[in-house]
């Protein structure tokens, strides 16, 4: 067994994991190691070769692989310490670290952990879609990996179920490897993903979105056959006599993606029933002291640009320890709402938010009420659930010190 | 000219724009919450463009494949004689991030180049 003292340790080599590490040593710590279960670094961008990376952040837009190359070379520059396929396989309440890889197990005892595991996507049996289990049904991010990575090709026939974005992105991809892609369900009646994505995934190359649709049987002994698809009500029901049976051999599932927290709730880490993701302060630091958590382990973003930003202030707290006070307000989502992040503040100062709205809208307002106060208000000419609400408020000493909760309402 | 619809695909808000076009003249009709829109929405009329990812084969690579993109925008109309060419293509490994894979391929003045590197086996 290996036995290793460090500063701080990061779990994942995703953009959170890389910028959290160099930030943390940019803020002086000496001794960083990144532990990643890959053999390679940068988590999920490897694979995410199409282009839009970037542009809030460097004003270019970037493939994944070119903008993940810019935090792998920042990272050699740090002489950052990686320890790659190894999986970590238990933390505990003391930071201490088990991982394991092909020399054996390692023990590593952290001042500081930084949690950036990232996020899996929702199968089939998130979604209980009903039928036989033939092979040809992937998750549209392994369908990913199989064409960008490892040059195999999913098949020839493709049914996409759920418009999130990583499904629009392949019905493009799969269309310029020549393949036939019949068309995306979705059961909502508006696309998840991007409009843009729609745009220039669908449209452009003439793909039918079929909103208000599901897949509602799968048939197919050895491999895929074919899918019954029909059309669904607003109370969510079949609408009699829409069903079609559809020939394909592939269907791709898009249904959106978990935070990879079994690690976090195993070392006792609260999780937000919401978000998926740990319960943290303004600093992301979570019920465990020395404990912090960013990237899509933390909250599902939308960009990159906005994750890798707010890793970096994780990198940073991790190392420069803040005295908090020990009263804390609670921040909670009010209407129309879905969660709001930071769910706890114990210190006054400027505090960056991030939340989501449940539902798109037009011409509404913000408003943030620290108990009654109302201390926050904004108009907002859109809303949507696919664009995640960024916004920096002021949270006073006064209302630290007399406050319980936070709550933050959209009014229409 | 003929009206027609064009979502913007600048910003993640993705208005709706009203434009009247017959393919060679563009005249804005409304939607567009920022002057971006506008422009997008004229390229849109006129030359439409997109930009272009795919992967090529490599040889005694690490990976079998690199990760490609144009240096440019493709005209749309383009863009599967681009991918035919982008699918015969093979290059030896070791490839560096922004190497170019293709030279102005099919005479269009783009180039295709790795946005990744990729070590010899
Ligand atoms: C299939 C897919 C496609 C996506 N496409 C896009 C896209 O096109 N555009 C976009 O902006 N976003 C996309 N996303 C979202 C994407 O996850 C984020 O943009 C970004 O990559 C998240 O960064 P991260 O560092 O939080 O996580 P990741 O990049 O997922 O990195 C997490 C890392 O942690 C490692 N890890 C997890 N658990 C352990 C453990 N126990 N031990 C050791 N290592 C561990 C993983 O191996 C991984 O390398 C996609 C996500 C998925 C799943
Ligand atoms: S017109 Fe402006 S605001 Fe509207 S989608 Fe385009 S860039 Fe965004």
């Amino acid at each position: 067994m290996t036995n290793e003292n460090v500063d701080v340790a990061v779990i994942g080599s995703g953009p959170a994991g890389l910028a959290a590490a160099v930030s943390a040593k940019e803020n002086g710590a000496n001794y960083v190691v990144i532990i990643d279960r890959n053999s390679w670094k940068g988590g999920i961008l490897p694979q995410c070769i199409h282009d839009g990376f970037g542009l809030e952040e460097t004003g270019n837009s970037m493939t994944g692989p070119e903008y993940i190359q810019m935090y792998i070379d920042d990272a050699k520059k740090h002489n950052i310490d990686f320890l790659t396929e190894t999986m970590v396989i238990n933390i505990d309440k003391n930071k201490t670290i088990t991982a394991v890889n092909k020399n054996g197990i390692y023990k590593i005892n952290a001042e500081s952990i930084i949690l950036s595991m990232g996020c899996r996507e929702k199968t089939r049996w998130n979604i209980m879609v009903p039928g036989d289990r033939p092979s040809g049904i992937y998750t549209a991010g392994v369908a990913q990996a199989f064409i960008n990575l490892y040059n195999i090709i999913p098949g020839k026939n493709i049914v996409i179920l759920g418009s999130g974005d990583v499904g629009l992105i392949m019905a493009r991809r799969l269309k310029l490897e020549g393949l036939n892609v019949l068309g995306v369900l979705e059961i909502l009646p508006h696309a998840s993903g991007l409009p843009r994505n729609v745009v220039q995934c669908l449209d452009d190359y003439e793909i039918p979105l079929y909103l208000n649709h599901t897949v509602t049987h799968i048939d197919g002994r050895e491999r895929l056959e074919s899918v019954t698809i029909a059309q669904i009500d607003n109370k969510k029901n079949i609408v009699k006599g829409s069903e079609k049976k559809i020939k394909c051999d592939t269907l791709l599932l898009s249904f959106g993606l978990i935070p990879e927290n079994e690690l976090s709730k195993d070392a006792g880490i609260k999780i937000d029933n919401i978000t998926g993701g740990p319960v943290v302060d303004q600093t992301y630091e979570t019920n465990i002291p020395g404990i912090y958590a960013c990237g899509n382990c933390l909250q599902v973003y939308d960009t990159v640009d906005v994750l890798s930003k707010s890793a970096k202030l994780v990198g940073k707290n991790a190392v420069v320890k803040l005295i908090k006070n020990k009263k804390s307000i609670f921040v909670k989502p009010g209407k129309n709402i879905r969660y709001v992040i930071p769910q706890i503040i114990n210190k006054k100062g400027l505090i960056n938010f991030t939340m989501r709205v449940n539902k798109p809208a037009q011409n509404v307002t913000l408003k943030i009420k620290a108990d009654e106060k109302e201390i926050y208000k904004k108009k907002q000419r859109w809303v949507n659930p696919a664009n995640m609400i960024e916004l920096t408020l002021e949270i006073t000493h006064e209302i630290l010190k007399k406050g319980k909760t936070l709550v933050v309402n959209l009014h229409e | 000219m003929n009206e027609k619809e064009i979502t913007c695909i600048v910003c993640p808000i993705g208005c709706k724009i009203l434009v009247k076009t017959d393919g060679k003249e563009f005249e804005l009709v409304d939607g567009n919450k920022c002057k971006s829109g506008i422009d997008y929405a004229r390229s849109e009329a006129l030359d439409p463009r997109r930009m272009l990812a795919s992967s090529v084969l490599v040889k005694n690579g690490l990976w079998p494949l690199v990760s490609v993109k144009t240096n440019k925008p493709v005209p749309k109309d383009k863009i599967f004689k681009v991918m035919k060419e982008i699918k015969k293509a093979e290059i030896d490994a070791p490839v560096k991030l922004g190497q170019i894979i293709i030279k102005n391929v099919l005479n269009t003045g783009i180039d295709i180049i790795a946005t990744k590197n990729i070590e010899k086996l």
